[in-house]
């Protein structure tokens, strides 16, 4: 405080150790040797403790036969020729194929529930805040277990399936659907049909475009439903009907054939999807509520209905407000999903931390590889989110 | 930025120590004494091994086992806490040293045995897998299971088995795998599974827990070797030793006819097996850290194997379960305990 320079000062050994700059890398590099050297020395320190009390390490775990059966796989998997790495697999695919349905279902569930809590219609706008109010505020593994006895214990065995339309049938084993099997030519009927859905998208694509330039609005819910529906079946009808199913029958203790969906697995994704829905509704509501009541005032003022002001003006505004803790939710569902554990859903947790880990005894290693599963499906999660976020927000104004 | 200084060198400071901390951590025996309370890893509730009565009592061949430690450790068999562990949990509950010894109905196998860092300490129950069904299912035998669902623990030797046992034979199935034994017994009662699968022992105990269990019957194929035993860290002789001969002391109680009712009358025994067992001759429990009369302490405060057996699982319980293999050497069993000397 006795000199202040009135000339910048020269470059020098002094002015070095002064300036700002090179001192904040000088104390980033030392936070990061810090960090560095504890993750380090945690890491030695679990090796040498494991090795002193002479437990296996290292990751060779992953190539042994794993000797167990899983009942839920979408990769082949058998106690005879897999290994623990495929056990992995299975149980990752399993937590992917549950999280992402049910973040689909969620999402759409939430947006009603949010939308009705706010409707003019009484009885919809309160059965809507009973359901959130109720749902979320009792634990989800409660919850899990109330859906799973529930969807179990009314039904019947398998000698005595329901019998529902279409030749599907439902029992305490799961729901089971006819398989559909492709003849020759049934491949063109799944051609047709991916070719309608690229049809329709580029068709919306392009009437949104002209509607943006001219105003002129084109049918574009019903091209898309000729196209996406209508299409493959005048071709299904043409080809002489190539697509065939294999239905379920009973053999011995269950059914045989059909495609099967476990009570397991309908349990966990009805949980996750009201449990996640009833806070997706409230993320809705909030922004809904965040788009100031002059815009719709002044939507009504220009003659939209009810609908298209909701569609067209407040929601785009709202999706800036909903995206963010939307992303927490659908974030939250994911890692939610790792409570199957408890009602036997083969996931992630339940195979690998579960099984894997007590069959080989590796801890250390089972639970490392998790955590950093998890960590990477809510980065990648949040990546995509944040890009959307960031569209979303270009849109707007 | 003094602040910052601070902090790094407290971290500094941190990661100093978390590496010293690999020494030698002080012996397990000594830890429980000065603890003055065994942790004793436990079964989550299976009758007639490890299950709190109506009173929150412990009781069980397994429970027996913690009290006979602890008897001769503290003099006193209730000095134990009984640490509840789903069989998924178990190990890494004991190789963290949450508990000291793990007497949970613990099949001894090889991996177990070496990879785990474990050592179990012998067999106190001899048992193999079998499975339940429902009587109206009309099945005879565990090879008309083609295409079954069968319901089990996940994390046990019995997932393992189940699956060679399926493909030994060729037969189709379907597991469906839990991780807490009441959540697997809830879901075959309510008909989520044809049969259900654990060791013949736990069968009939948990049959009991049933809605009906008079409907349902257990097939009389026994499908693999289930050596039930005890099992402690790898890194302990001393305590490892001491584990094993509580089961080797109740043996020999029962094969030299010394029981909880007469064991004050045998200290004046002549019999020069009898006195080394309860003291009164030699001083073998000082070689494994405890009072020459260990062995009188347990049989005093709870009672030789035969005892145990017979008021747990045997025919003053609800399971009934024959003594079999789980009788003496001498009376065509496989129980066999080294001698004391």
């Amino acid at each position: 405080m006795t000199t202040i320079p009135t000339e910048p000062v020269q470059p020098g050994k002094a002015s070095l150790l002064y300036d700002p700059k090179i001192r904040g890398y000088v104390y980033q590099l030392a936070l990061l040797a810090v960090v560095g050297f504890l993750i380090y020395s945690a890491a030695s320190n679990a090796i040498e403790n494991l090795r002193a009390q002479k437990i296996a390490s290292g990751f060779g775990f992953w190539h042994n036969a794993a000797g167990f059966d899983v009942n839920q796989k979408l990769i082949p998997f058998s106690a005879s020729g897999s290994t623990y790495g495929q056990a992995f697999w299975v149980g990752l695919l399993n937590t992917l194929l549950v999280a992402s349905i049910g973040i689909v279902l969620a999402t759409f569930l939430g947006f009603f529930v949010g939308v009705a809590r706010l409707s003019s219609n009484w009885i919809l706008a309160k059965i809507a805040m009973v359901y959130v109010e109720v749902i979320r505020n009792l634990p989800l593994l409660l919850q899990l277990f109330f859906w799973y006895n529930a969807v179990l214990k009314p039904l019947p065995n398998p000698r005595q399936s329901i019998e529902l339309p279409a030749g599907i049938l439902l029992n305490n084993r799961g729901l089971y659907l006819p398989d559909p099997q492709l003849e020759p030519g049934g491949s063109l009927i799944v051609l047709t049909f991916l070719l309608g859905l690229v049809g329709a998208i580029t068709f919306r694509y392009w009437a949104r475009k002209q509607q943006e330039a001219t105003g002129k609005q084109y049918p574009v819910g019903w091209i898309a439903l000729g196209l996406v529906v209508v299409l493959p079946f005048f071709v299904y009808l043409l080809m002489g009907r190539p697509i065939t199913f294999i239905y379920p029958e009973l053999a011995g203790f269950n059914l045989r054939g059909g495609i099967q969906i476990f009570p397991e697995f309908v349990a966990l994704l009805v949980g996750l999807t009201t449990y996640t829905a009833a806070f997706i509704a409230e993320v809705v509501r909030a922004g809904i509520l965040a788009v100031s009541k002059g815009q719709s005032e002044a939507a009504h003022a220009l003659g939209l209905r009810p609908g298209a002001t909701l569609k067209l003006v407040v929601i785009p505004q709202a999706m800036r407000v909903i995206i963010p803790p939307l992303t927490s939710n659908y974030l939250n569902l994911t890692k939610n999903s790792s409570l199957a554990v408890a009602i036997g859903y083969p996931d992630l947790v339940q195979v690998f931390t579960g099984t894997v880990l007590n069959q080989t005894g590796q801890a250390v290693e089972v639970v490392a590889i998790t955590m950093a599963v998890y960590l990477t499906i809510s980065l990648v999660t949040s990546l995509f989110m944040n890009i959307y976020n960031k569209r979303m927000a270009l849109v707007e104004r | 930025m003094k602040k910052f200084m601070a902090v790094a060198i407290a971290g500094l400071g941190l990661a100093m120590t978390a590496t010293v901390a690999t020494a030698q951590a002080p012996a397990t025996l000594a830890q429980v004494k000065s603890r003055g309370i065994l942790n004793c890893g436990s079964n989550t509730g299976l009758a007639g091994f490890g299950v709190p009565d109506a009173q929150g009592n412990w009781q069980g061949l397994d429970v027996d086992y913690c009290r006979a430690i602890s008897a001769a450790i503290f003099n006193d068999p209730t000095k134990v806490k009984f640490i509840p562990l789903s069989a998924k949990d178990r190990f890494t509950a004991l190789q963290s040293g949450e508990v000291d010894v793990l007497v949970r109905n613990s099949t001894w196998t090889m991996s177990r045995d070496t990879a785990l860092g474990l050592l179990f300490t012998g067999v106190n129950y001899y048992d193999g897998q079998g499975f339940m069904v429902r009587k109206k299912l009309g099945v005879t035998s565990a090879l008309q299971l083609s295409g079954a669902s069968v319901c089990t623990q996940q994390g046990t030797t019995t997932e393992l088995n189940l699956a060679d046992f399926f493909r030994a034979n060729n037969l189709k199935y379907e597991v469906v795998a839990f991780a807490s034994s009441d959540e697997t017994v809830k879901a075959y009662d309510a008909g989520r599974c044809d049969a259900f699968t654990t060791d013949a022992s736990g069968l009939y105990a948990e049959r009991l827990k049933l809605t009906a269990p008079d409907d349902h019957m257990v097939l009389p194929e026994i499908i693999s070797k289930e050596p039930l035993g005890p099992a402690t860290r790898n890194t302990d002789a001393q305590w490892f030793n001491l584990v094993k001969w509580v089961h080797f002391a109740m043996l020999n109680a029962e094969e030299l006819g010394v029981t909880k009712a007469n064991v004050d009358e045998m200290l004046k025994s002549s019999n020069p097996e009898i006195k080394r067992l309860l003291g009164t001759e030699g001083k073998f429990g000082e070689a494994i850290g405890l009072t020459p009369d260990w062995a009188y302490r347990i049989v005093k405060q709870v009672g030789n194997y035969g005892e145990s057996f017979e008021k747990n699982v045997g025919q003053g319980s609800l399971l009934k379960i024959a003594r079999g293999q789980n009788g003496l050497w001498t009376k065509g069993g496989l129980q066999y305990a080294p001698p004391v000397r």
